[in-house]
């Protein structure tokens, strides 16, 4: 895997030097200057000590995304007297002035991501740790494709700002952890890699606390948001699909097109189910898996050995691999998750959740 | 169209003289099938005629047509095959293995200039004409327009392998990528499957 990375590498330096560059015309998007370091951003009351500024909120998605055995952090900023508006509980809509990170570490810290929300936009930035954690500096705009090594002979990318956008602007959510799926207080204690909530941690009910979550439908407060699923395996499952898939294979985002949604709304209407249902099983895939003809459905209902979905997240061949980013190394503990469902809970025709079909 | 000097124009030379095969094009492996007549959704209407024509502009004067369109030998030497326009590499042309690379001659073509291999592996130029099946039809704007920014497949997908200059064309203002996509929605559509691209075997 990182002998083909470092190919493709090199064959792209390659021919970004033989394909000479372009004055760039006024329309070209331009990013707004960030700080050159992580300690000017505000994630910091006191830079030697690393103590977090209190306005910053930490948080813990019940559905993390896999980053390759990353350990996380992460907190959420709202301006004073902003809040965040809750009335369509699938898209939030963040307040100008919000601020977001998350720190990955390898052992050792590696990069903090830095979402913010201005007035020209979602702007979108990593910053890079020294080897002695001194220091983070902004990365390069096309990101760094060999950081800190994760893996025998498999290195940590650290993503453009390209492909920051590629994930966040896929869709309508621009916040992908901070939802009201991801903050219930419902915790599916069955996903893979599941974080336990620490101290302090904000979840739904501590949003609508501090009014930082307003005109949030008051019924999903009195009994949160959850995956209805008719199995633990079934919930676990489309949750971890919803959280690394569903941000461009949505239903409502520049995939569309594609027809096929792996993420989970909490609304819709009555006779609507999960899109992994609707649009996955049984259905054909437009992917051709190379020297695997017989791979054609994406979920094979009942067999998960000719499932493309699961023959693609269990590979890491860069032409077939999902997710195409943010991910070296093969998460096993979701595959065998997503091997289990298949086999045990989707059937041919399988049904729309009983406790969906009244809508939300 | 500001292009200090193409490098998609170097980079075809390359091909052409690389690889060792001749120019003969094996012209008669070309036959893909021209779709139906292009649709009139696709017809330039009078409010996009000048982002067509400028579309057209920047295609032409971009060398789109160097990889984009199979090599044919002509009267004066080897051109663009425009019957095929944009179509990508012929499907049903299934080159042999590319020849080992030697000392620093790392790159090879096939004389359609279709298809290229190097470290990476083989890929093959896309059907950059609206027919839906093989080509942008189904594409929408944003999706083309992600894609040479972000330099992946539909903008969110695998990495565009070379030699695809999206490096330097990411450089290009909305406007300009906009019109592209106008200009190719109008061109006549060809059902041309391209191959999938073939990834190198890891160094031993």
């Amino acid at each position: 895997m990182s002998a083909r990375t470092r190919a493709l590498w090199i064959s792209a330096a390659l021919f970004a030097t033989l394909c000479t560059t372009r004055d760039a015309g006024t329309e070209t998007p331009v990013q707004a200057s960030r700080p050159a370091h992580l300690r000017d951003t505000g994630l910091y009351s006191d830079w030697s000590t690393r103590t977090i500024a209190p306005a910053n909120l930490p948080y813990s998605p019940q559905y993390p995304l896999w980053s390759d055995g990353a350990r996380k952090a992460r907190w959420l900023y709202l301006p004073p007297g902003r809040f965040i508006d809750g009335s369509n509980p699938d898209v939030w809509q963040f307040p100008v002035g919000t601020r977001l990170w998350k720190e990955f570490r390898f052992g050792r810290r590696a990069e903090t991501r830095f979402i913010e929300h201005t007035r020209s936009g979602w702007q979108f930035a990593s910053y890079v740790w020294n080897d002695d954690e001194s220091d983070a500096v902004l990365a390069p705009a096309d990101g760094i494709r060999q950081s800190v090594p994760i893996a025998d002979g498999v290195r940590h990318a650290i993503p453009s700002q390209a492909d920051c956008r590629a994930c966040h602007m896929a869709g309508p959510v621009r916040v992908l952890g901070v939802t009201a799926l991801q903050l219930s207080p419902d915790r599916d204690p069955n996903v893979p890699h599941a974080e336990t909530p620490q101290p302090g941690d904000v979840d739904l009910a501590g949003l609508v606390a501090r009014r930082l979550l307003r005109r949030f439908p008051r019924e999903l407060l009195q009994e949160p948001p959850r995956i209805e699923a008719p199995s633990a395996t079934a919930r676990a499952a489309m949750g971890y699909l919803h959280a690394n898939c569903g941000g461009c294979h949505s239903d409502a985002g520049e995939l569309s097109s594609l027809e096929f949604g792996l993420n989970y709304r909490l609304t819709g209407p009555l006779d609507w189910g999960p899109a992994v249902l609707l649009t996955a099983v049984s259905r054909p895939s437009r992917f051709k898996m190379p020297d695997a003809d017989d791979i054609v459905e994406r979920v094979c209902a009942g067999r998960p050995e000719k499932s493309v979905v699961l023959a693609r997240m269990a590979s890491r061949n860069p032409l077939v691999q999902m997710p195409p980013l943010g991910s070296r190394v093969v998460d096993a503990e979701a595959v065998a998750l997503v091997r289990r469902w298949i086999a045990e809970d989707v059937a041919p025709g399988s049904p729309v959740p009983a406790a969906r079909q009244g809508g939300k | 169209m500001q292009l200090k000097r193409s490098g998609i124009a170097l980079a075809a030379a390359v091909a052409l003289v690389s690889g060792g095969q001749t120019m003969a094009m094996a012209q008669g492996n070309q036959s893909p099938a021209k779709s139906a007549a292009t649709p009139a959704a696709m017809q330039a209407s009078p409010g996009n005629a000048a982002a067509v024509a400028r579309g057209k502009y920047i295609v032409t004067a971009g060398g789109c047509n160097d990889c984009h369109s199979p090599w044919k030998m002509g009267a004066n030497g080897p051109e663009p095959d425009m019957t095929l326009m944009l179509s990508g590499h012929p499907a049903t042309m299934k080159p042999p293995p590319p020849p080992a690379p030697s000392g620093p001659w790392i790159m090879s073509a096939t004389a359609t200039n279709t298809a290229w291999a190097g470290p990476w592996g083989i890929s093959y130029t896309a059907n950059l004409t609206p027919d839906a099946e093989t080509g942008l039809g189904q594409w929408t704007e944003q999706q083309f327009i992600d894609t040479i920014r972000t330099g992946r497949h539909q903008g969110r997908g695998r990495e565009i392998l070379p030699p695809m200059p999206w490096p330097a064309f990411k450089n290009y203002n909305d406007a300009d990528l906009k019109a592209i996509f106008a200009y190719l929605k109008t061109i006549p559509a060809i059902k041309n499957k391209v191959p999938d691209p073939v990834l190198a075997a890891p160094p031993k």
